[in-house]
């Protein structure tokens, strides 16, 4: 039990129930759909980007509680940052979960530390990426369908 | 532990689980510092000691290429994985052992009909038909052979309780229809299909029939001139055997026709640059050196089987399935996925508010393996609106105790997402 309260931490399993920005935007300039084909999670991010910040943000989709908790704290700290400062939080972020021993500055994730936990659950890695890596594909303007297989 | 079954005869049949359990090591082991509670046999069978002696004592003992030396160990060899086929011939009550040709498993036995037969019965304007309950490989194999030809795919509806609807299928089988391809067994929801009942309606029309039995051969009786199907493919991996082998049985009278698969050595008579004379079934019908190990361990499982009696072992797991089905019924928040009247081995279900990754990752913890996922059915979660369900499997080494922790398990799952 005590494990598994690493990995649904209560911040977790309240996005899980209230996800925040969960909708579609009027006038996104970026979209991306990301999908995992093992469980069929399916994530759609949109952005609206002006002057390369993050006016809004907004996610679509069916998954675990992980990618949708993912989803919703990654939109709700990306609103109003910069394209450098999101690129940096999705490096901090990829980093803290797959980097063979996770990084020293995880804290300057902020809420979103609370994700170092599913390091532990290797089946579980992909369902807090796929997510970012949708946003990386609509940042990357090839708004193209991304996998995580 | 022991459950007491009527059997089709009438008799009180005693079935002991937990002497069976014994008989595989892997079962005996703690994971994540609990017992291990396997419910996953519907992705892949446990192994029993004798099966895994039997790939043991050939390597140590046997081991050489078949149907080619001259030396005594390749006639060991060849002699046993001859001895395999005849094995499985008993099993699935073939008629010859010509008609039992080694795959590496269903999906390939379904490639190669789909690839052979399909190439020289299916055309332009024909129609395939399947049902709405089939695994990906008996759909994909399918699609593949339609787009190559011109050919349509239709596909028999479910109700909601995961029957296939007869009715309907009978209006779908026509003058276009070449094929007919359909489960035993639904691997996502268990429904055991009226198989035999699709056969003769198929029949009728002179049209063949190819099943899909990966999910049937572990819990049933499975008698394929009683069935009187065309084709039958199975798994190795599903029915306590190695994985990369697996069987395509074929009536003579339909393997005898099909125009090599794979060309390369073992298939052939002679070979010149000018002119090749193919084997004989079902050589000519598995190029190259084959799953030599694979093969016999998987003789030895069907020997293993046998011994339990496939009679036993299929009334022991319905009263096991009936018990998991009242279980999951009365627990708190859970949705069984696939109701039907005859089902095998397999409970589907959802757990309201909670993913199913998230509920098979809370069971892990607490040793216990489960499914999550569209299990290779996504058309199946399209028709029943789940994006995934969790997936307990059983076979003949689970006991009541499994389905009990798998309810412990779920009281876990309410704790963390309370």
């Amino acid at each position: 039990m005590a494990d598994l309260r690493d990995l649904y931490q209560e911040v977790i399993l309240d996005h899980d129930r209230a996800p925040r920005n969960f909708r579609t935007l009027a006038h996104p300039t970026r979209r991306a759909e990301g999908i995992n084909p093992l469980c069929g999670d399916r994530v759609t991010v949109e952005i609206e980007v002006e002057d390369a910040v993050v006016r809004d943000i907004a996610f679509q989709g069916s998954g675990c509680a992980i990618s949708k908790a993912s989803a919703s704290m990654m939109t709700a700290s990306l609103k109003g940052k910069s394209l450098a400062e999101v690129e940096a939080a999705f490096e901090r972020f990829h980093r803290m979960l797959t980097a063979s021993a996770p990084p020293a500055d995880v804290e300057s994730l902020g809420k979103l530390a609370a994700f170092a936990g599913v390091r532990e659950f290797p089946s579980r890695i992909k369902c807090a990426t796929l997510p970012w890596h949708a946003l990386r594909s609509a940042l990357m303007g090839t708004g193209a369908s991304v996998s995580t297989e | 532990m022991t459950i007491s079954a009527p059997s089709p005869r009438g008799h009180a049949l005693a079935f002991d689980a937990a002497r069976v359990r014994k008989d595989f090591p892997i079962l005996g082991q703690d994971v994540r510092g609990k017992p291990l509670v396997y419910l996953d046999s519907a992705a892949t069978t446990q192994k029993p000691a004798a099966v895994i002696d039997a790939l043991a004592a050939y390597y140590l003992t046997d081991n050489a290429n078949v149907h080619r030396g001259v030396h005594l160990l390749s006639e060991r060899a060849t002699e046993a994985y001859e001895g395999a086929r005849r094995r499985v011939q008993r099993f699935l009550n073939a008629a010859h052992a010509h008609e039992i040709v080694f795959v590496r498993g269903t999906t390939e036995g379904i490639n190669l009909v789909a690839q052979t037969y399909g190439q020289t019965s299916i055309g332009p304007g024909d129609e395939i038909v399947i049902t709405a309950l089939e695994h990906h490989s008996n759909i994909v194999p399918w699609q593949m052979r339609c787009q190559a030809s011109g050919a349509r795919l239709r596909v028999v509806p479910i109700d909601d309780a995961g029957e296939v609807d007869l009715d309907a299928y009978e209006r779908l089988l026509g003058e276009r229809t070449k094929l007919v391809a359909a489960a035993h067994v639904s691997n996502a929801l268990g429904t055991v299909v009226p198989i035999e009942t699709m056969i003769a309606l198929a029949h009728r029309r002179h049209i063949p029939v190819l099943v899909d039995g990966a999910q049937a051969v572990a819990h049933m009786r499975v008698d394929v001139r009683s069935l009187d199907c065309d084709f039958y493919t199975f798994s190795g991996h599903k029915v306590f055997g190695p994985t990369g082998i697996g069987v395509l049985y074929g009536k003579t009278e339909r393997l005898e026709p099909l125009p090599p698969w794979q060309g390369g050595g073992d298939m052939i008579k002679s070979v010149s640059f000018e002119r090749t004379l193919y084997n004989d079934l079902p050589h000519r019908l598995e190029a190259g050196t084959p799953h030599i190990a694979g093969a016999i361990g998987l003789g030895a499982a069907l020997d293993y089987l046998e011994g339990l009696d496939l009679e036993r072992v299929a009334a022991y797991e319905e009263a096991l399935l009936a018990y998991g089905t009242a279980a999951l019924q009365a627990a708190p928040d859970v949705r069984l996925v696939g109701t039907a009247r005859h089902k095998a081995s397999v409970l589907s279900f959802v757990v309201d508010g909670v993913h199913a990754h998230d509920v098979g990752t809370i069971l892990d913890r607490e040793g216990i393996a489960v499914r999550t996922g569209h299990h290779c059915a996504m058309p199946v979660m399209t028709r029943f609106g789940v994006p995934a369900t969790v997936r307990a499997s059983l076979a003949c080494y689970n006991t009541r105790d499994d389905i009990d922790a798998l309810v412990r398990g779920l009281e876990v799952v309410r704790e963390v997402f309370r």
